[in-house]
């Protein structure tokens, strides 16, 4: 974990709000599922953004978000060779390491971006990998993890493309050795409640606003069997089953 | 070591290389921040504001952003005095920096408990927490009114034996009665200011942002109301003032101490920086030169 000055290289709206920024790439070692606390201004915001690493290599970083409020909106405006500072990378990851076989990843919306270099992760770790993608209406990021995966399930909302409806309606946990899962709470839950059923082991990585980033100032935590847990610095990631959900 | 001789300085006999504190609920116990960079950078440490048995603070949203500040209500979770002795202490005290130990509490015998385990530790400072706005049935109830703060640190005060600092609410009734009132139950320090006790409603959920419906503002939106205070405080007490309030800066710290602070308290500074307990003592220096004031001392309570 360092707090590094970096350049932007690239920033790009995707589609409506959800953007990708591409940034020089800090030192040290990043793994699938971390994230970074981004700042991109001075006085004007007193908080830094915690973002989910989307993709790296060895030079570049890259994050997506969605535009929610006054710190993703200032970051929309960086253009190539804007300075924004890094701080990271924070937070646990997805235990890739820890499960072997047929794993099912599954993302929804601006929960999709950290499953990318997981879904790399576990291939070239030799487990056979199907990713799950649920959008709401338009589809984006998806046509890279062709690369990445065996087999691909996409839904939206809105019947555009895939099946309409849920990406939960999609998913048999029971074929599964392992489920990871990112995106909002309420598909999370249904996931977990899934894998309970079948006995499937899950891992689930929760979003919290965050102050400090890094396990001091106890705003993220997340209320488990294990007591409470910093979203920060104990996960983001958590094992979904020691999850308590008020 | 020229630099370091121009900033350090004492509170009760406690000797502070500088005069920078890393406040209660912003740092942890600084395990973390020392992944970051070595702590001992800091004058002190207060820990985070402890309560005689762990709590898990409150449920739902605890952080948002405001303009030019944050909004928290993280309702005192900590792990308990108990588990901070054995688990959070020993590593703080190897730190080479003042321990500063923050004491909140529900009722007075949980605050009397609290201090009798604390008296018999080497922590440095006691810091009576009686103005934590996030606490339904504590914390800031002591710190509204004058009498009801003048009550409960008699008693704490009948009970500890390591210098006690107490942490004033700017919501209290009349901030300098409030501050007489501890001294003359027996505080020897004061620190202040703690959150503003602060609203925010999402209009599309149509409910309260926060679960407890009230939370607590920080950050550089407080400092001037935060300096007033102070300074109303420096004024009508003898005991030494720690200011705490937005304080993101070199330039801050001084306008503290010529108020009249012996030190100042950094909390949200270190969510928007989080390299600014590294980088102030150094910035301090750089201001002294150009100020021309040899030691920081020099122009402490000079307004």
């Amino acid at each position: 974990m360092e707090y590094t000055l970096q350049k932007v290289i690239t920033n790009k709206r995707l589609l409506g709000d959800i953007f990708t920024i591409e940034v020089s790439r800090p030192a040290g070692e990043i793994r699938p599922g971390q994230f970074f606390m981004l700042k991109a201004w001075n006085d004007e915001l007193s908080l830094m953004r915690p973002i989910s690493v989307y993709r790296f290599d060895e030079q570049t970083l890259t994050f997506m978000y969605r535009i929610i409020g006054k710190g993703t909106q200032w970051l929309s405006q960086l253009k190539r060779n804007d300075k924004i500072k890094l701080l990271g990378a924070l937070g646990n990851g997805f235990p890739c390491e820890e499960v072997h076989g047929h794993i099912a990843l599954v993302g929804g919306g601006v929960g999709i971006p950290p499953l990318y270099e997981t879904a790399k992760k576990l291939t070239s770790l030799g487990n056979r990998v199907d990713v799950y993608l649920g959008y709401k209406d338009a589809l984006f990021a998806f046509e890279e993890f062709e690369d990445v995966c065996d087999n691909i399930f996409i839904s939206s909302e809105a019947g555009f493309e895939g099946y309409k409806g849920f990406i939960t309606d999609l998913l048999h946990t029971e074929n599964y050795d392992a489920v990871f899962t990112c995106g909002p709470l309420i598909m999370m839950k249904k996931i977990i409640d899934q894998c309970r059923q079948s006995n499937t082991p899950v891992w689930c990585s929760m979003e919290k606003h965050m102050g400090c980033g890094i396990g001091a100032c106890l705003v993220c935590s997340c209320k488990t069997t294990l007591g409470m847990k910093r979203a920060c610095k104990d996960g983001p990631v958590f094992n979904g089953n020691d999850l308590i959900f008020e | 070591m020229m630099n370091s001789n121009r900033l350090n300085v004492s509170i009760n006999n406690i000797d502070f290389k500088n005069p920078l504190i890393a406040a209660s609920g912003s740092f942890g116990f600084g395990r973390e921040y020392n992944e970051l960079y070595p702590i001992d950078c800091w004058g002190g440490i207060s820990s985070k504001g402890l309560t005689l048995n762990g709590r898990e603070g409150n449920p739902g949203m605890r952080i948002i952003e405001t303009p030019s500040g944050i909004m928290n209500s993280v309702g005192l979770q900590n792990p308990g005095v108990k588990n901070f002795i054995a688990n959070e202490l020993p590593w703080m005290k190897q730190q080479n920096t003042v321990i500063l130990a923050n004491l909140g509490g529900s009722c007075p015998e949980d605050y009397v408990t609290g201090v009798e385990l604390l008296n018999e530790t080497d922590i440095d400072i006691l810091e009576l927490n009686i103005s934590c706005p996030n606490v339904k049935s504590g914390g800031m109830a002591f710190g509204i009114k004058a009498n009801v703060a003048h009550d409960i640190v008699s008693q704490v005060r009948k009970a500890c034996k390591k210098p006690l600092m107490v942490k004033l609410s700017p919501n209290a009734e009349n901030i300098i009665e409030m501050a007489k009132a501890c001294q003359d139950a027996g505080a020897e320090s004061l620190s202040l200011v703690n959150t503003f006790k602060a609203m925010s409603i999402d209009i599309r959920r149509r409910k309260p942002v926060f679960e407890n419906v009230y939370a607590g503002l920080s950050g550089k939106a407080i400092k001037p109301i935060a300096l007033r205070m102070v300074h109303e405080v420096c004024h009508n007490v003898t005991i030494p003032v720690v200011g705490i309030g937005g304080i993101t800066t070199a330039e801050d710290v001084i306008e503290f101490m010529m108020a009249g602070c012996a030190a100042v308290q950094i909390a949200t500074g270190n969510f928007s920086d989080p390299m600014i307990g590294q980088q102030l003592p150094q910035q301090l220096i750089q201001l002294l030169d150009e100020l021309k004031i040899n030691h920081i001392n020099d122009i402490k309570g000079i307004i």
